[in-house]
């Protein structure tokens, strides 16, 4: 299992060929109380870069960006019904959505742990 | 805004010291939250909330004829205004659009006004032009100003400044916190009971640290501000209010004294006379959206063919109703409560219902009342 990291402060879990993705906790931090998540329907084919979910917080909306390209398999429920779950648990049970990989060599570049705390650290 | 970037507030650093997140808001650093917007929200209904509004303008108008060169710049009625008493109103323009909103205190020989930050250069521009030579306008550039709000701030401010609690909604006298003389009105913005403070500039500090050691009040930022001033059907200024609308066509019309709607003598008058008598052709409401998503400021108002009929002016999430909520102009004939309403936002359609302001209960405390 590897964790992988955008600049657009979305993480995603990477099994097998199945990928879930949230936002970290540096974005639930950046947003503060989030009050509305809309997730993508499994089948739906998202595009790396593409609109994938919606995340509103108290003050404003952002889109969540497809991190790589594949195919929806689950959107997870429990942040649509319960959206303070980003704030308490960002990168585990805040996830957003998972997908089965179309391409994984487009995980080559996003950035690790290490990588993605730097970059945090120089915003 | 100034060209070198935002200005800094007297309590910059203090609001920095205690976790405050600052943007830049009214051409000032302004913290937008400390704990967080839903967790401050609560704390003001149910506790006490301590805000800095130092970024708004304090004025003087002082001189004979300062009641009556006022009076021909707004819709109030000045001269049954008491010492110590407080009124809202609005500079108006020709067109009857308003200018900016304010607060406006008769106290003993002047009045003291209180205009919003981010209009109050362009305010002190048009009063300077417009009232006679022999009023003296000053910009009370070296006060700040203080906001207690919430179910306890009676308790906690009393305990600094008793006497406060003798003070009904809407009346102001001369305090000292901290040995730190105040003037403090029973007034505010979250449609709680609350006082706002209005101390030096030099020494604000020393009331911000009293006030918030006392157990109820916790700082509070411009997030949880601007939800509890929108779920007590407060507009803001450049928002929900700007220099093309009427207090009519944006509800205020308890603003526009008796005398004066019946004698004018105001920018305006005619066409707000006509609004009052025939009716405007759209009107601020409240609206309670369906789902859970906030439908935010700039979303259209649009008809059954989709074609835009009006604005939301201002949109969130409502912590104590837990559901989105919004202001927005409307045709006359959709502005009764119960009233459909679609709106537009990135492309998805929503439903709304036009529900009546307050969307949460005032709970002033007004002399006489239990």
């Amino acid at each position: 299992m590897s964790v992988y990291y955008t600049e657009e402060h979305e993480w995603v879990r990477v099994e097998g060929d199945t990928a879930t993705v949230g936002v970290t906790d540096f974005a639930q931090g950046q947003l503060g109380d989030v009050v509305f998540v809309e997730i993508p329907e499994a089948g739906r084919q998202v595009a790396k870069g593409g609109e994938a979910a919606v995340v509103e917080s108290v003050k404003a909306a952002s889109d969540v960006y497809a991190p790589v390209s594949g195919e929806v398999t689950e959107g997870n429920q429990a942040v649509v019904d319960e959206p303070s779950l980003v704030n308490s648990d960002p990168e585990g049970e805040g996830w957003f959505f998972k997908l089965r990989l179309s391409d994984p060599s487009e995980l080559e570049g996003l950035m690790d742990a290490d990588a993605y705390k730097r970059f945090c650290d120089s915003q | 805004m100034s060209e070198d970037g935002p200005m800094t507030l007297p309590l910059d650093e203090w609001h920095r010291a205690r976790g405050g997140r600052m943007v830049a808001f009214a051409g000032y650093e302004m913290p937008i939250q400390y704990e967080g917007i839903l967790t401050e929200h609560r704390w003001t209904r149910e506790s006490a909330g301590l805000f800095d509004v130092s970024h708004m303008g304090q004025l003087i108008l002082a001189g004979p004829e300062a009641q009556k060169g006022l009076e021909s710049l707004l819709p109030a009625d000045l001269a049954i205004l008491r010492d110590g008493r407080l009124r809202y109103s609005m500079l108006l323009n020709d067109e009857g659009g308003i200018v900016d909103d304010l607060m406006v205190t008769r106290r003993d020989e002047h009045f003291y006004m209180v205009v919003n930050g981010a209009t109050k250069h362009g305010d002190i521009d048009h009063m300077r032009l417009r009232l006679p030579a022999s009023v003296v306008l000053d910009h009370m550039k070296e006060q700040a100003l203080l906001a207690l709000q919430g179910p306890k701030a009676v308790e906690a401010l009393s305990r600094l400044a008793p006497g406060v609690e003798e003070l009904g909604f809407m009346t102001g006298a001369a305090f000292a916190i901290g040995g730190v003389p105040a003037w403090i009105s029973r007034s505010g913005y979250t449609g709680e009971d609350g006082f706002e403070i209005s101390v030096a500039a030099a020494r604000v500090a020393e009331v911000a640290d009293l006030l918030l050691e006392q157990e109820e009040v916790k700082p509070i930022g411009l997030g949880a501000r601007d939800s509890l001033r929108l779920e007590a059907g407060l507009p803001l200024y450049g928002h929900d209010l700007d220099e093309a609308t009427t207090p009519v066509e944006a509800g205020l019309e308890f603003a526009l004294s008796k005398r004066r709607r019946e004698q004018g003598g105001y920018p305006g008058w005619e066409r707000i006379a006509r609004e009052l008598a025939d009716g405007p052709i759209r009107r601020r409401v409240g609206l309670a959206v369906e789902g859970r998503q906030p439908v935010r400021e700039g979303a259209a108002v649009v008809d059954a063919d989709g074609d835009e009929v009006g604005k939301v002016t201002s949109g969130g999430f409502s912590p104590m109703l837990e559901a989105p909520i919004a202001m927005a102009y409307v045709p006359a004939a959709s502005a009764v409560p119960g009233s459909e309403v679609r709106l537009a936002q990135r492309g998805k359609i929503f439903q709304a219902k036009v529900a009546p302001m307050p969307f949460v209960p005032h709970r002033y405390h007004r002399k006489g009342a239990a």
